[in-house]
């Protein structure tokens, strides 16, 4: 394990500058300094806002990160970073300051796929992935179903959302039930008081004849608003836990149903669930239920690592120093639309081959 | 002493090397969207080019502005990364005093203005005295609400350029250089004089719009 790849990990691609250390599989520091309160009067993230301070925020967390593992930047066997996707003036941010840290140091860079680095996170608190797995990547910007054989080099998508993300969908409910900014933790609480089954919100995308794994959530937040302005009109209490409860369970039936199928048609036994909303706690419940009964193993970090953190880009960077992938060149470019079957961003002239870690024993 | 200028806040991603005594090495690419990609390689060059290893550097100078935003903050984070990295200390120097240091060297005499593109139809601008010391700005305006008071002085810089037609005293040079924003920290410093601390001048608040309401979806 003391020879693992060590490797700082940075991510600036929304609102949480956050920097980690990762170790292997093991998390030695996971920093995060976000601007989130800057931007909850907006209500959604300003991405000037972000920039500022993600500027301000990069060498202090930097340090923090380091000093939380006992470690120092010389000890590093490389910095990881975010390319994408993100807000791009924010991604350019991190990207930067990557950049100038592996030139200084004199250690390889790393850009790499903040969707595939929500997944790798998963490495560090359930050990290394399985090959294959099965992930469901539900995030502010995202709903996935992605097969991965391979994290540092194969993400295949099986389905995606068509209109609003998951995470999108508990924002905008928030707003509407006037919660607040973000919505998706405020609305996992009031839906405990809640009763789940008080009100049937329709479950987008599970006729016969749609898409086995795409989804879409634009419908059932606009039966949500429609359902809250009618009591409102007619001058009744809106049941804010009820219809926070409903919601929060027709978006976890869909989902996790699709992540089991999925796994089956596929003959996957391991499904992972990241990203922001893998926080919510009906959700990581239902799928613990519906993954015992479908015999299938669910890993699912604890929600620190679920929303955005440096610790998963780091964890994937560390992947890619054990696995021998290339670095990525000086002048690598931020790309806010970074497809997501693009896990990491090596240089195009392919000069900086990095050598597959000496703890790697053959293989790979 | 061992000097690092480099300055993204205009289109030019200009780094150089200062020796305490002259400068060594200098790269400047114009390119107003590549920022990001240049900037590192154009440090990597200097040094090369003066045979230099980054061990050797003693300190940084940052251009910090004022300029628009994105590009700006390529090179402020990278100065206070490649400070802690190295742990060097990092200087701040206005962008506009580097574009003015460039046109005396070119030989504009008498006060005069260093402009630069602010967009949405602003400039960037500083006015200087005829021995090249700031006497007002930096600040952002419209060259209209300004070309009153540099009428008849000469207005260095792209942001001049762009709108001589307002501002009829426009001429170049166009672009700042690193080599000249090395040459004033190092001056500055062998005088044991201040420079900026490397924070931007964004001189604007950030857009945001506070969305309006809640848009109902039944109809009113
Ligand atoms: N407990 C929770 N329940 C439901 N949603 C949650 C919870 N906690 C966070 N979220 C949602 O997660 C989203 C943020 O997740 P994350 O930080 O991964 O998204 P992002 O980085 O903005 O998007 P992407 O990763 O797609 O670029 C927000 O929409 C937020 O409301
Ligand atoms: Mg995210």
């Amino acid at each position: 394990m003391a020879d693992e790849p060590l490797v700082l990990g940075i991510e600036t691609s929304c609102d949480e500058t956050g920097v980690g250390v990762v170790r292997g599989t093991t998390l030695l520091a996971d920093a995060v300094a976000s601007s989130v309160d800057e931007h909850a009067r907006f209500g959604g993230v300003v991405p000037e806002v972000a920039s500022r301070a993600h500027l301000e925020a990069m060498v202090p967390t930097v340090q923090r990160a380091l000093d939380q593992a006992g470690v120092t930047a010389a000890d590093l066997d490389g910095i990881a970073v975010t390319a994408g996707p993100g807000l791009a003036g924010a991604l350019l941010v991190g990207v930067s300051a990557a950049k100038a840290y592996a030139y200084a140091l004199g250690k390889p860079l790393y850009g790499v796929n903040h969707l595939a680095s929500h997944i790798c996170v998963s490495q560090l608190e359930h050990g290394r992935l399985p090959e294959p797995t099965m992930a469901l990547l539900v995030s502010g910007g995202h709903s996935s179903l992605l097969l991965t054989e391979d994290i540092t080099s194969d993400v295949r998508p099986l389905g995606a959302t068509i209109d609003d993300a998951a995470g999108e969908a508990f924002d905008k409910v928030a707003r509407v039930l006037g919660l607040g900014f973000p919505g998706g933790p405020v609305v996992d609480r009031m839906a405990r008081e809640g009763d789940p089954e008080a009100i049937r919100f329709p479950r987008g995308l599970t006729g016969p004849r749609d898409p086995e794994y795409d989804f879409s959530f634009s419908g059932l937040k606009t039966a949500v608003a429609r359902w809250v302005e009618q009591k409102r009109r007619a001058g009744e209490d809106v049941p804010v836990a009820d219809v926070a409860a409903s919601f929060q369970e027709a978006v976890t039936d869909v989902l996790t149903r699709k992540a089991v199928k999925a796994c089956r048609a596929n003959g996957v036994d391991h499904l992972m669930i990241g990203g922001g909303v893998a926080a919510n706690s009906r959700l990581r419940a239902m799928a613990e239920e519906r993954c015992e009964r479908a015999g299938i193993r669910l890993r699912v970090p604890r929600p620190g690592l679920c929303t955005d953190n440096g610790a998963m880009v780091a964890a994937l960077g560390a992947e890619m120093v054990r696995r021998g992938r290339d670095a990525s060149a000086l002048d690598l470019s931020a790309d806010s639309s970074l497809p997501v079957t693009e896990v990491s961003v090596p240089d195009p002239h392919g000069a900086v081959h990095a050598h597959a870690h000496h703890s790697l024993g053959g293989g790979a | 002493m061992l000097l690092l200028a480099f300055d993204t806040a205009t289109p030019a991603v200009t780094a150089a090397l200062h020796d305490g005594t002259t400068v060594v090495a200098e790269s400047t690419r114009i390119d107003a969207r590549r920022h990001g990609e240049l900037l590192l390689p154009a440090i990597d060059r200097v040094l090369r080019d003066a045979g230099a290893a980054k061990g050797d550097l003693t300190a940084l100078a940052v251009g910090v502005g004022p300029g628009p935003y994105t590009g700006l903050r390529v090179g402020l984070v990278t100065a206070a990364a490649l400070g802690h990295a190295l742990g060097i200390p990092v200087h701040g120097v206005c962008t506009l005093d580097g574009l003015a240091r460039a046109a005396r060297a070119e030989g504009v005499t008498g006060p005069f203005a260093a402009v630069t593109d602010a967009r949405r139809k602003e400039v960037y601008w500083a006015a200087y005295d005829e021995h090249g010391a700031r006497v007002s700005g930096p600040d952002v305006d419209r060259p209209a609400d300004i070309a009153d008071r540099l009428a008849g002085a000469p207005a260095v810089g792209a942001g001049a350029l762009l709108h001589a037609g307002v501002l009829t005293g426009a001429r170049g040079p166009e672009h700042v250089s690193a080599g000249h924003l090395a040459a004033h920290a190092a001056e500055r410093l062998a005088a044991g004089g201040d420079l900026l601390p490397p924070v931007p001048l964004y001189l604007r608040r950030p857009d945001a719009q506070v969305p309006a309401g809640y848009k109902a979806v039944l109809p009113a």
